[in-house]
């Protein structure tokens, strides 16, 4: 799986599957950055054949309705939607 | 392309979805800048699939699969009816619009692929017989629009989405 790196304060590991065209997605990336967050990011619609079914099998893990954006922490729990009070809980 | 057709592009989209949103008593999200992202998304995606999947969601690039997340989608009233937008927050209800209510990120709603091969035909058994109809009725999966004649119409008269979003009722 492909991850797209963004340099920031160092609060865990961070991954974020989001579609390039999703409006939610944007604005969790864009709190990311304002939060000046490091974290990894994947935009899974850009993605394809085998490394596509790598992202949605493991994206399943953390989201049974494969939903975006998607945020986990420390690959132990997630965010689903841009649910800014609970990222700003997290990591603010 | 260039980005300044891109950007006529998008805002003719934005007019004509606008006009035709208020005409049938819908609402584009007043934040012009979101919404025109989102438009510019939708008009990726029919150039990346050939039909304008919702660009919140991840589509498949089979159109047989994703005929219910083609903008609108089939999912936009009920998620209007309970939290006042669509998924992706392109369409507000009016109290989102007047500014007495929030826009949200909103959970999905769209069942997943096993559930909806499950549902699909899910007015086929219904108690009434069809043949005692002289006309059998269609409903439009995306606003409910119904309508009793030989064929669903080619375009939905409320919402404007294709024939092909149309099942048979009764």
């Amino acid at each position: 799986m492909k991850l797209e790196h963004v340099n920031g304060e160092k609060k865990g590991e961070i991954l974020l599957f989001a579609l390039s065209t999703c409006g939610w997605c944007k604005k969790t990336r864009l709190l990311l950055e304002e939060l000046g967050v490091d974290y990894d990011y994947v935009y899974v619609d850009l993605t394809e054949g085998d490394e596509r079914n790598e992202v949605i099998e493991n994206l399943k893990k953390w989201n049974t309705s494969l939903s975006f954006p998607t945020l986990v922490l420390n690959n132990d729990k997630s965010i689903v939607g841009f649910d800014k009070a609970s990222i700003e809980e997290e990591l603010g | 392309m260039s980005s300044s057709e891109d950007d006529s592009l998008v805002e003719d989209y934005y007019k004509k979805l606008k006009q035709e949103a208020e005409i049938s008593g819908y609402h584009l999200n007043s934040d012009e800048e979101f919404t025109k992202e989102l438009l510019s998304s939708i008009l990726v995606n029919q150039q990346r699939y050939g039909y304008g999947a919702c660009p919140c969601r991840l589509a498949s690039g089979k159109n047989e699969e994703d005929l219910d997340l083609i903008c609108p989608c089939d999912y936009r009233d009920p998620d209007l009816d309970e939290y006042g937008a669509c998924y992706c927050g392109l369409y507000v209800s009016g109290e989102i619009l007047r500014g007495e209510k929030k826009l949200r990120s909103i959970p999905e709603r769209r069942p997943t692929l096993e559930e909806r091969k499950e549902n699909a035909g899910q007015f086929s058994d219904i108690g009434i017989s069809a043949s005692a109809l002289p006309f059998p009725v269609w409903r439009c999966r995306v606003c409910g629009y119904l309508c009793a004649r030989d064929e669903p119409p080619e375009v939905c008269p409320i919402c404007k989405v294709g024939k092909e979003r149309f099942e048979r009722f009764l």
